[in-house]
């Protein structure tokens, strides 16, 4: 796994950076 | 980075996952993905079962699809279902709706499911004669009284779940209203050339125009209309940025994200690839469900980069991803080549090439014998052939 | 303004710790949202011992020039019904 890091480097951080909203239906490999 | 990249890389437990309880089935859907039909002796006990849902609990798997053959003939459904809700296991269960009388229903309706159980009727045709001729006579009634057993219990919003056919494909307006009727929601999948699929996908598959016709039609409807991503194959009909994509991730989440658990414990990456090329190994065998999933050679191979091919070089191969590998195997085209249903279509073009080798199934659950709820598709393509000496115009035409 | 409101983690939503933070999923409404830096997961996790969304925020240590950008990720979670207003000042922790 890649460590995260921008954690304390950038000051602009947006909503976008924050969170991500998706479907629990939105992956495809369920029926 | 963006939640697409992680999920690509896979994750220490699935999000969700479809289990399929039981290979028994009651029906002989034409097209059946895990070609069921008959129970295989070697089935999870329910012990064991019980086993796999405290992992998934331990892991926090969201959800899991439940599903078969028809789950519900398995004796301890009802058991296992209450089992998973009462240890934070959401559970939607696929079925043809057997089993879903008025009783049935209120429980589902209950607060003993609370916000935990999600139902799917499984219904291909907007009407008797479309849904029948693939999933056998009656079963069209069979659903609809589910639905209705449902909604008059108070149940809300269960799921119908159609795969998209170049029979039916011509109802999505119809699938709609029958979803409001029933005050469900609507859920259009991909046909797949998995399980039984593989013998009619040539017959069912929809046309290159029809799949314009469906992706327009999701895209009108936007997210009063489920797939599942499972079109994202069709993202490519938009700009090759991928701005054109349906809703949801637009990825193939097999063994990254989502996987499949089959009756007798073996665990594949996904439901639509049950054949030994995709199957990466045995909870019972190998150390459990968790050791399997974050340890197993297959899924630490489809969680890394991948190159994508022939494909890359498409303008479109941001949009499409290359398309479902399940679909490219069960056809027998390479996997680093075009979906057999690629929208420039390059995949038309490598069906046609004649080099493909399509692969023996891995197994068999279908009936050995067919019942009287044999899909009309399949005993048309059983009959024999008539004698070129038969005198009689209606020869070898049953009514 | 919900820096100064009091806030916590819905009862039916499960929070599943992530290498790149957590996902968030509501058994209810059933969305799911992945929250991208482990200090978002933290100040979601003790939304309910503080009086409000700022003390939070401090307690965890998100600079100031962030509050505005994690009041939007919060009303972005609120919006998802994945975080409630409390009617008290301070709860008890579940």
């Amino acid at each position: 796994m890649n460590p995260e890091q921008n954690e304390t480097v950038d000051q602009d951080v947006t909503a976008e950076d924050l969170i991500e909203e998706v479907s629990i239906d939105g992956m495809c490999g369920v029926y | 980075m963006k939640l697409v990249e992680h999920f690509e890389q896979g994750l220490d437990a699935p999000i969700c996952l479809t289990w399929e309880l039981t290979y028994a089935c009651n029906l002989e859907c034409a097209h059946c993905l895990s070609s069921s039909g008959r129970r295989d002796p070697r089935e999870l006990t329910t012990a064991q079962a019980e086993a796999v849902i405290d992992e998934l609990q331990r892991m926090q798997v969201f959800y899991v699809n439940i599903g078969g053959g028809e789950p519900t003939i398995r004796p301890d459904f009802w058991h296992l279902l209450e089992y998973a809700v009462n240890h934070q296991v959401g559970v939607k269960f696929s079925t043809n709706g057997v089993r879903l009388d008025p009783e049935r229903a209120a429980f589902l309706a209950s607060p003993a499911c609370g916000g935990y159980v999600d139902v799917q009727i499984s219904l291909d045709g907007a009407t008797a004669e479309v849904n029948d001729y693939v999933r056998g006579p009656g079963s069209y009634d069979t659903a609809i009284t589910a639905l209705e057993n449902l909604r008059d219990a108070g149940f809300k919003d269960a799921k119908i779940s159609v795969v998209c056919t170049r029979q039916n494909i011509g109802q999505l307006d119809e699938f709609k209203a029958l979803a409001d009727k029933y005050g469900a929601t609507l859920r259009l999948t991909r046909l797949r050339p998995s399980g039984r699929g593989a013998d009619v996908w040539d017959e069912l598959h929809p046309l290159p125009e029809q799949q314009r016709v469906l992706y327009d039609w999701l895209m009108a409807s936007g997210d009063n209309v489920l797939t599942g991503d499972s079109f994202f194959h069709l993202a490519a009909f938009g700009p090759a940025d991928g701005s054109g994509a349906l809703p949801g991730l637009n990825l193939c989440g097999a063994g990254r994200v989502v996987c499949l658990i089959d009756p007798i414990g073996d665990v594949y990456a996904c439901p639509f690839a049950i054949h030994d090329n995709f199957l990466a190994g045995n909870l019972l065998r190998d150390g459990g469900f968790k050791e399997v999933w974050q340890t197993s050679e297959l899924f630490q191979d489809l969680r890394s980069p991948q190159t994508g091919g022939a494909c890359a070089k498409c303008d479109f191969y941001d949009s499409c991803r290359g398309g479902c590998m399940a679909a490219k195997f069960f056809t027998g085209l390479p996997l680093d080549g075009p979906d057999p249903e690629c929208v420039q279509g390059y995949g038309e073009t490598a069906l046609a090439s004649g080099d493909r080798m399509i692969p023996a199934a891995s197994q068999d659950h279908s009936k050995a014998n067919p019942t009287r709820n044999q899909p009309v598709m399949l005993k048309l393509m059983t009959r024999p052939p008539v004698s070129d000496c038969a005198e009689s115009p209606l020869a070898g035409f049953t009514l | 303004m919900i820096l100064d409101e009091p806030w916590r983690l819905t009862p039916s939503v499960a929070l599943r710790p992530e290498p790149f933070g957590a996902l968030a999923y509501h058994f209810g409404n059933r969305k799911l949202t992945f929250l991208k830096r482990p200090e978002l997961v933290r100040v979601v996790e003790q939304l309910a011992d503080h009086p409000d969304v700022r003390s939070t925020l401090v307690a965890v240590g998100v600079p100031e020039q962030q509050h505005s950008a994690y009041a939007a990720a919060l009303e972005g979670l609120a919006d998802a019904d994945m975080i409630r207003p409390r009617a008290d000042a301070l709860e008890e922790s579940a």
